[in-house]
Parts: C-alpha cells; sequence; structure tokens
C-alpha cells in the first residue's frame, strides 16, 4: 500500500516544482474535461497554454495582460505571507482606477509631464484610501479582512458605474457610458512602436525586484514572515502585528490601485463599465502560484497571461467559450493548492506492523 | 390598498432572505465542525447552473433543485479532499472554489443565457396562495417552507443531539475530541457535505425561484454575505434566521426604492445597499462584542491532522 508521509522539512526541491507539476496536471485534466464536453481539447490546451509563447507576436500581448496581474499578485503575496487575507484587490484597482480618472478629467484641457505621475500617484492612493478601509477594521475592532475587502469590491464596481453613467459620462460621446478618453499627456507612453506594450510592464519587473529585496533583505520583510508564521513569536521579539496589517493592506492596495490606474491609463484610455475586468481576483491565483515569492510571481504572472491570450485564441480556433479561460484558472489553482501536499509529505511503502 | 403592498412586501422579502438563509445555515454547521470554507459563493453558482441545466432538461423543478444539491456536494467534496485529507489552506481552497464556482456556472450556462423555465410555484393550494391577504403565509414555494424547517432542526440538531454536541466539540476542540475516539475528519466531511447542499439549494433558489432565466453570476456575492451572516449571528440558528430576514428587508428595500422610482438617488448607489450593510454589520457585531474572538468555535480554520 503506499501511504502519505510528513516530511520532517518541507522539500525544498517540490516547493519549487509543485507550480509546474500543477501547470502541467492542469493542462491534462482540461484536456480530459473539454474532450468530455465535446470540444477539441487538445488544440484547446495547446493554444491556451503554448501557443501564446511559441506565436512571437503574442508577446507583447503576454506582457500586457502580465503586468496588472503581477502588480496587483505582488502586493498580495506580501499579505498573505503575514497572513492578512486581503481578497477585494478588485475593488481597489477599480479605485486607483477611479481616483486616477478623477484627476485626468480634472486636468483634460491642460498638457504637461506631471499630469501622468499625478494620475499614478492618485491612483495609488486610491487603491490605498479602499485597502485602509479592511485595515482599520481588523487592526482596531478585528473584523474580517476577508469579507470586509471583498464586500468593498462591490461597493467599488457600483461606484465606478455610477460615475461613468452619471456625473462622468463624456459630454460628446453620445449618451454612451463612458468617459471622455484620456489625452496623450494622460496616457501610458508606448514602450514598442505599434503595440500596446505599455510603460507598466518595465515597471511591474522593477517592482517584483524591490518586492524581493523588501521581502528577502529587510527587516520588515522578516517581520512580515515572522507574524505570518508565528504570531507568539513576534509579539516577543517586538513586531507590532497591527502595523504589519496596516503596511500589508496599505502595500497591497496600493500596488492594485496602480495597477487599475495603468490598465485605465494603457489598454482602456478611459473608463468603462466594461473596466472591472477580474484581474484584481486572477492575481490570488498568481500570487499562490508564485509560491508567494516575488520572483515567482513574475512566473505565476505570465502564465495566468497566457491563460487569457491563449483563451482568446482558442475562441477562435476551436470555438472554446470565453468562460473556459476562468474555469483554466480556477482549476490550475485547485491543483496547485493539491501538489502542495507534495511539499509537506512524501510517497512510500506501507511498512506492515509486525 | 396599503395591506396588499405590505403583502407584496413581505413575499419580496422571503423571497430575497430564502437563498441567504440557506447558504448561511449550511455553513453555519460547517463552522461549528471548525472549517471556513469560503467557497459558499461558488457552491451556490455551480447548484444554480445545475439545477438550471436539469430544470431546463428535464422540464421538472424538482428535479433540478435536487442536482443543486447534488452539484453543491459534489464542489463541497473538492474543498472537503483539499483542505481535510491534503490539508491544503483553508482560506486559499475556499477562494479557490469560489474563482472555480465562477468558472464552471459561466461555462456551463454559456448556453442557457436566456433560456426560461417554469418558476417554482407555491406548495399551497390557491384558495390559500393567491388569496390576498393569506398569501403572506402560504403564498410561498417549498424551498421557503424548507428553510425555515431546516433553521428548527439545525437548531436542535445542534443543542439538542449529541451527534450535535460530538459536531461542537470535534469545532471547539479537535485535539480532544479525536483522542476520546471521535472521527474528527469524518464529521468534517460530514458537516461539509451538509453546507455544500444548502449552499447548491441557495444557489438554485436563484435560477429556479426568482429569476426563471439564467444570468451569469446571478448570485451577485450572497455567497459572502451569506459568510458575513453566520459571524453575525454568533453561530446561533435563531439569529440567523433574523440577519437573514433582514438582508432581505434590506435587498427588498432596494428594490422597492427602484420600483418606486427614487431619482434623487442613483440606482448604482441604491445596489450598494447590501454590501455596506454588510460592513456595518460585521462592524457592529464587534463593536457590541464581550469576548475577544466573539463566539467562533475556538478551532475555526485551524488544520487537523491525526499523527
Amino acid at each position: 500500500m503506499l501511504e502519505w508521509r510528513r516530511r520532517r522539512e518541507p522539500s525544498p526541491a517540490m516547493l519549487y516544482a509543485s507550480p509546474l507539476i500543477a501547470v502541467v496536471l492542469t493542462m491534462l485534466i482540461g484536456m480530459i474535461v473539454f474532450t468530455a464536453m465535446g470540444y477539441d481539447g487538445f488544440h484547446a490546451v495547446r493554444d491556451i497554454f503554448l501557443t501564446p509563447f511559441l506565436e512571437p507576436q503574442r508577446w507583447a500581448d503576454l506582457g500586457v495582460k502580465a503586468a496588472p496581474l503581477v502588480i496587483i499578485a505582488l502586493g498580495l503575496a506580501i499579505g498573505f505571507r503575514a497572513n492578512v487575507w486581503n481578497i477585494g484587490a478588485e475593488g481597489q484597482y477599480i479605485m486607483g482606477a477611479i481616483a486616477g480618472t478623477g484627476v485626468a478629467l480634472a486636468t483634460y484641457d491642460m498638457t504637461g509631464w506631471w499630469i501622468l505621475p499625478a494620475m499614478a500617484l492618485a491612483g495609488i492612493l486610491g487603491g490605498m484610501a479602499w485597502a485602509a478601509i479592511p485595515a482599520f477594521l481588523r487592526v482596531k475592532l478585528q473584523v474580517s479582512e476577508i469579507l470586509t475587502s471583498l464586500m468593498l469590491t462591490y461597493v467599488a464596481v457600483q461606484g465606478l458605474y455610477y460615475l461613468v453613467r452619471g456625473p462622468w459620462k463624456d459630454p460628446d460621446g453620445f449618451n454612451f457610458p463612458q468617459t471622455r478618453m484620456f489625452t496623450t499627456d494622460q496616457t501610458l507612453p508606448v514602450m514598442m512602436e505599434g503595440s500596446l506594450v505599455h510603460l507598466g510592464i518595465p515597471v511591474a519587473v522593477i517592482i517584483a525586484l524591490v518586492a524581493w529585496l523588501l521581502m528577502e533583505k529587510t527587516t520588515a520583510g522578516y517581520a512580515v514572515k515572522v507574524v505570518g508564521l508565528a504570531p507568539a513569536a513576534a509579539r516577543h521579539g517586538g513586531f507590532s502585528a497591527d502595523r504589519v496589517t496596516w503596511a500589508t493592506l496599505l502595500a497591497s492596495g496600493g500596488l492594485a490601485g496602480l495597477a487599475g490606474l495603468f490598465e485605465a491609463a494603457g489598454p482602456f484610455g478611459q473608463l468603462t463599465p466594461q473596466f472591472p475586468t477580474g484581474y484584481g481576483f486572477t492575481a490570488i491565483i498568481v500570487a499562490f502560484l508564485g509560491r508567494l515569492n516575488p520572483l515567482g510571481i513574475v512566473f505565476g504572472g505570465i502564465v495566468l497571461a497566457a491563460t487569457y491570450v491563449g483563451g482568446e485564441i482558442a475562441q477562435t480556433t476551436v470555438r472554446l467559450p470565453q468562460a473556459a479561460t476562468g474555469m483554466f484558472q480556477a482549476l490550475l489553482l485547485f491543483v496547485l493548492l493539491a501538489t502542495d501536499v507534495l511539499v509537506r509529505y512524501r510517497i512510500g511503502w506501507k511498512v506492515r506492523a509486525a | 390598498m396599503t395591506t396588499a403592498i405590505l403583502v407584496s412586501i413581505v413575499m419580496t422579502l422571503v423571497a430575497a432572505s430564502t437563498p441567504i438563509l440557506l447558504a448561511a445555515l449550511g455553513e453555519l454547521v460547517v463552522e461549528k465542525s471548525g472549517v471556513l470554507n469560503l467557497g459558499v459563493e461558488g457552491m451556490m453558482l455551480c447548484g444554480a447552473v445545475a439545477g438550471f441545466a436539469v430544470a431546463f432538461s428535464t422540464g421538472s423543478t424538482g428535479l433540478g433543485l435536487v442536482a443543486a444539491c447534488g452539484a453543491g456536494i459534489a464542489t463541497a467534496m473538492v474543498f472537503a479532499v483539499l483542505t481535510l485529507s491534503l490539508t491544503a489552506n483553508q482560506v486559499a481552497t475556499g477562494l479557490a472554489l469560489t474563482i472555480f464556482g465562477v468558472g464552471v456556472s459561466s461555462l456551463i450556462g454559456a448556453g442557457f443565457v436566456g433560456r426560461t423555465i417554469t418558476r417554482l410555484g407555491p406548495v399551497f393550494p390557491a384558495a390559500l396562495s393567491e388569496h390576498p391577504l393569506l398569501r403572506a403565509v402560504f403564498g410561498h414555494d417549498i424551498v421557503v417552507y424548507l428553510s425555515l424547517a431546516l433553521v428548527l432542526g439545525v437548531s436542535l440538531f445542534l443543542r439538542r443531539t449529541r451527534a450535535g454536541l460530538i459536531l461542537r466539540a470535534v469545532g471547539e476542540n479537535d485535539a480532544s475530541a479525536h483522542a476520546i475516539g471521535y472521527p474528527v475528519i469524518a464529521i468534517r466531511y460530514g458537516a461539509i457535505a451538509f453546507g455544500g447542499a444548502l449552499a447548491g439549494l441557495g444557489g438554485a433558489y436563484f435560477s429556479l425561484a426568482l429569476t426563471p432565466m439564467w444570468a451569469d453570476r446571478l448570485t451577485a456575492g450572497r455567497g459572502w454575505i451569506a459568510l458575513a451572516l453566520v459571524v453575525f449571528a454568533a453561530w446561533k440558528p435563531g439569529r440567523l434566521l433574523l440577519g437573514a430576514y433582514l438582508f432581505g428587508a434590506v435587498m427588498t428595500l432596494e428594490l422597492q426604492a427602484k420600483a418606486a422610482g427614487i431619482t434623487w438617488l442613483a440606482p448604482e448607489l441604491l445596489a450598494m445597499a447590501p454590501y455596506l450593510a454588510t460592513v456595518a454589520v460585521l462592524t457592529m457585531m464587534s463593536i457590541g462584542r464581550k469576548t475577544g474572538r466573539l463566539d467562533a468555535p475556538a478551532c475555526l480554520g485551524k488544520p487537523f491532522s491525526a499523527s
């Protein structure tokens, strides 16, 4: 008989191998499920997981999709390390975009290099403000940040609908529910001619490096990990759990807000009711796939970006419904959580007791 | 005239409260056994789509309800295997379950968008169910009465039965319960299955009773409100009933305000009400609490492995 045996120490090899195993298993399971549903499962999986990497003209698109996922996931991962479960990143992402758009609409007849940085700052502050509510409620009143941050996401979505249908509706927009288009000074500079590749992509990489340095090389990063792993030890060590809660929620909110602003001032170029695309939720999967490690998250972001880009390809090639992308993403997280068991356990033959 | 309006308000209120009540009641039992399943929203969506698909293809709403329970249990079992047998993180797995439910329901539901079914009808004969006054009491469908019976049943089960006592013991102190010989993991599997069945049923209430038409993500976060309700109710079924109907009232108010054509408040701002109310209620619960950890089961969310 095979049995699970608990490892004395978590296996470092499995720690890095299990996300890869999870991706491969997800491809296999996906293939079976979609074949069973009557689609061309083999080509669906190939188009979702491989085609985006094999065709160079898709790389720009991968980067554009990966950037917001990576930026949001970096913030979330820091919180998850400290057992702070901000699952309302989608709301902070929307609030960041709203705050940045507020600056854009106030400056639409102005020009200047300072406008975009001001929008970015507003985006960060907007996301932070939205995350400050769950932070305050958790620190002062021990209210679960899981529920409050998620509830505030629904509030943010309605707020966005209200603004684009009401006060912020483009006066020259034929009554469509959308804001004015942003001007050149309000749009992220394009890095490659003729593509959508914008400034957000290098910024995501830089933030990943900074986050890695912060988590691995500074006392602050150490405090976050200790508070998450051993709250009692953290208290003895003089690390304040409240300060870590504040810091991680504000950091993740600010990063989600920045990602939202990048998306508004990049691919969208305005705010529309279609703006909430669920990146804030997908970023949770990215954070876990990246093992909550900032550099791993860059890898995770690219994989999840491929499911978006590849999902679109599979829509045309094998007529896979758009919703299949979401199912693949969720399946990936399930399989990842399941393969995690390999980190803590190993499989061995059961020794019969005499 | 006013009584007619009052009766119609009662009908809307009951209908709006029932799905959250069901989902929250299931989650209450799950949490009493010491497990935090954040996947309520996902299980509700799976139940909603399974119920609709079966009702649409067989023409039987009753079979749809059964299928919804089945789908809820099936998804809950995925959570149970991951968290109980593979000791995965409960928060992460619950989130995965919700993301999964959103994905699966919109994948399967894509073929049903805009299709309609016969709505779940009232249980009692027309003489009672269409009576202008008595319909406030007798005009509801089977799920409404079932939900009320279940509140009573769960309340009695937890407080008056031996099995209920064991379930609570497992949630309060899993190590001791294990030491005196109770099968902690098996009991938690059972509780999670029950939670899944009720969440599935609650989800199907949206697609089979409230709107007899399929729409993507039709539960709109009610699963999360159900989770908050369990905290509000301090893990007590009686208070859960009160809480669910309070939320039903908030949602009814939103609908009535829309119907009355209130223009000074935008519909989007009204739509925020249930979510803001949830945050407000959670906050007030914490301000009003006496003990440090509310009344949460002591082992809530902690993994258990018998070694």
